[in-house]
């Protein structure tokens, strides 16, 4: 039991509250929120360490016991998932800063980001799924209103679609967790865990893992919820798509390995064929979608689908392996595709426009920009020495070692076609002659230094992979030992 | 008592759902309404539905057996809670979106084709 685990929820809560209480100017917001993000990135990395060396942390809050009351706990995938997004969080806030305009900054998107940061880190710190479903609004929330800050034509297009999918997923989710009620008498993940397999009503308890799997697909935009991502994605400044395809999308990533490692890996012949299904298809529909696009920010949106569908591979196969290479994809992707959407905006502010076909020539008068986006981009498509490689061998492995060849094979021709889209961009952006000249600055260094810090993490991932490995391992062994999660959640007398 | 509340929830879910599939803003945000609604009834229905018995024990102790269960009932209040926040804000971007393009059409809203009364466009 420790206190420390209410700290990623209450920093920037409190943050965004004590911001809101500040005047409307673009400095004091943004030092509150550079302060809070890097508060909660400190407390994230505490949070792993102890994790790490003392195992699952468990805060009971108001002293309540387990299954009556409100229970937060960590893991190592939790710890890690916090980590990275408050590292990523503090990324954004510093891309903010250079990126938007003072008014924009003086405005509601410094209070949003950290509302949104809250719930996210509750998302993953919560053991009881009604509370996910509470984090889960609140981080819709915010995300909506950011989605539509600065009401034009196509944002509220996007928004009105992405809210209302949301909506209809947060219905969804509601109708699942009553079932789950219905049939386990509980929604504590531990308890339920325990009472799922001795209940006498198995289908309606499969009924639920299905609605569970369509609306974190949703959230996921895992195929087929996927189309509701490039058609909204694409329109907000893009600091905003970088967090939300960070953060939002990956919530629902770890609410599918939450829920399908621990209430329903008892029929795993059910479950294991629709989740690879769902990977092997987004995988290629997300990639396929990126083949065609011209808009830079489409392209990447489309990206963000084939990339949940690697990490849905880890949760199909569902061996430690897999889940291992995963948990590693999962880091190493955050940090790839926050790094090319940075890197696009600072090409968007250079040409004025996201579409390729009206960029070009940039390797001659920006090659540092061609440089911050040739890591990711090769990260991405799994070159070595970059971090992607040893991701996606290692996916690829454990794919090989379950004998699911076609899930390899479609692994390995994705990562050969996102190979061709990013050389499609890069042909497009830095070599073809420009059709005017672009010059002008790179961006300021608030642009361009979150660029360079995550360029270095790739590197370093990649001729360093083994201590990220070594936590993967150990986290995917906690999400498939499920007795240890259970015990510590409910406490020494069950 | 059960079975009233289903055929209740099914009919508002096929209300929300017409609603919805209408191409106007307003109706979309009604069908939101009435999908909430129905999931909180639904919600309700998952444990067993009493008569005018409060789902609180008395300090003496009580019939345990006949109590109606606090968990569903404390999950809906917070459901309506949050339902409600998110259909304020929905209302106010259905009304933003109302006052951007000069109609409810969801047509008119559709940026791939050019809005009907634009100026200068």
């Amino acid at each position: 039991m420790t206190n420390v685990l209410i700290l990623p929820l209450l920093i920037p809560l409190a943050a965004a509250a004590l911001s809101l209480l500040l005047p409307q100017r673009a400095g004091p917001r943004r030092a509150l929120a550079l302060g809070a993000t890097a508060a909660l990135t400190s407390v994230a990395a505490g949070l792993l360490h102890t994790v790490w060396h003392e195992g699952v942390q468990v805060l009971r809050v108001g002293g309540w016991e387990a299954p009556v009351g409100i229970t937060l706990a960590a893991d190592l995938l939790s710890a890690m998932m916090v980590l990275l997004s408050g590292a990523m969080g503090f990324l954004c806030v510093v891309y903010s800063a250079g990126s938007l305009e003072e008014r924009q900054e003086a405005g509601a998107h410094y209070p949003l980001v950290l509302v949104m940061l809250a719930g996210v880190s509750g998302s993953f710190l919560t053991a009881d799924l009604f509370n996910l479903f509470v984090w889960f609004e609140l981080m819709l929330v915010a995300s909506f209103v950011l989605l539509a800050l600065e009401a034009e034509r196509e944002r509220l297009e996007a928004c009105l679609k992405y809210m209302t999918l949301s909506l209809l997923g947060s219905a969804l989710f509601l109708i699942a967790l009553a079932l789950l009620y219905a049939v386990g008498g509980s929604l504590n993940l531990a308890d339920l865990a325990m009472r799922l397999p001795g209940t006498k009503q198995p289908p309606l308890a499969t009924a639920a893992a299905m609605l569970l799997l369509a609306v974190f697909g949703l959230k996921s935009a895992a195929f087929p919820f996927s189309f509701w991502l490039p058609a909204s994605y694409h329109t907000p400044p893009v600091v905003v798509t970088a967090l939300f395809s960070a953060l939002l999308t990956k919530v629902g990533v770890y609410a599918l390995f939450r829920t399908f490692t621990l209430l329903f890996s008892g029929d795993p012949a059910l479950t294991q064929p629709v989740i690879l299904g769902m990977a092997v298809l987004s995988m290629l529909v997300g990639v396929t979608g990126a083949v065609v696009q011209y808009d830079l920010r489409r392209l990447l949106s489309f990206e963000i689908i084939s990339q949940v569908g690697y990490l849905l591979v880890g949760l199909g196969l569902s061996t430690r392996m897999a889940l291992a290479a995963a948990i590693a994809y999962w880091v190493h992707y955050v940090c790839a595709k926050s790094a090319l959407f940075f890197v696009t905006g600072a090409l968007e502010r250079i040409t004025g426009t996201h579409h390729l076909g009206k960029m070009g020539g940039l390797s001659r008068t920006h090659p540092l920009l061609g440089l911050l986006f040739l890591v990711p981009a090769l990260s991405l498509a799994g070159i070595p020495p970059f971090s992607g490689f040893f991701a996606k061998m290692g996916l690829l492995r454990a794919a090989l070692r379950a004998e699911a060849w076609g899930v390899a094979a479609v692994g390995a021709g994705v990562g050969l076609l996102t190979l061709y889209i990013l050389i499609k961009v890069w042909r497009e952006v830095f070599w073809k002659t420009p059709l005017q000249e672009a010059r002008g600055p790179s961006g300021p260094a608030a642009m361009l230094g979150p660029c360079v810090v995550l360029a270095l993490v790739m590197l370093g991932l990649g001729l360093g992979a083994q201590p990220l490995f070594v936590l993967s391992d150990a986290a995917a062994g906690q999400l498939l030992d499920r007795d240890t999660y259970i015990h510590a959640v409910l406490g020494g007398d069950t | 008592m059960e079975t009233g509340l289903i055929l209740v929830v099914g009919m508002l879910y096929a209300a929300a759902i017409y609603s919805m599939l209408r191409r106007s803003t307003v109706r979309l945000a009604l069908g939101l309404v009435l999908l909430g609604s129905a999931t909180n009834l639904a919600l309700f229905t998952t444990n067993k539905v009493t008569r005018s018995l409060p789902p609180l024990l008395p300090k003496s102790g009580g019939p345990v057996g006949q109590l109606a269960d606090p968990v569903p009932q404390s999950f809906i209040l917070t459901a309506i809670v949050i339902n409600f926040g998110m259909l304020a804000l929905l209302l106010v971007l259905v009304h933003l979106a109302e006052r951007t393009v000069g109609s409810d059409e969801m047509k008119h809203l559709n940026t791939e084709v050019p809005p009907p009364s634009a100026p200068g466009e």
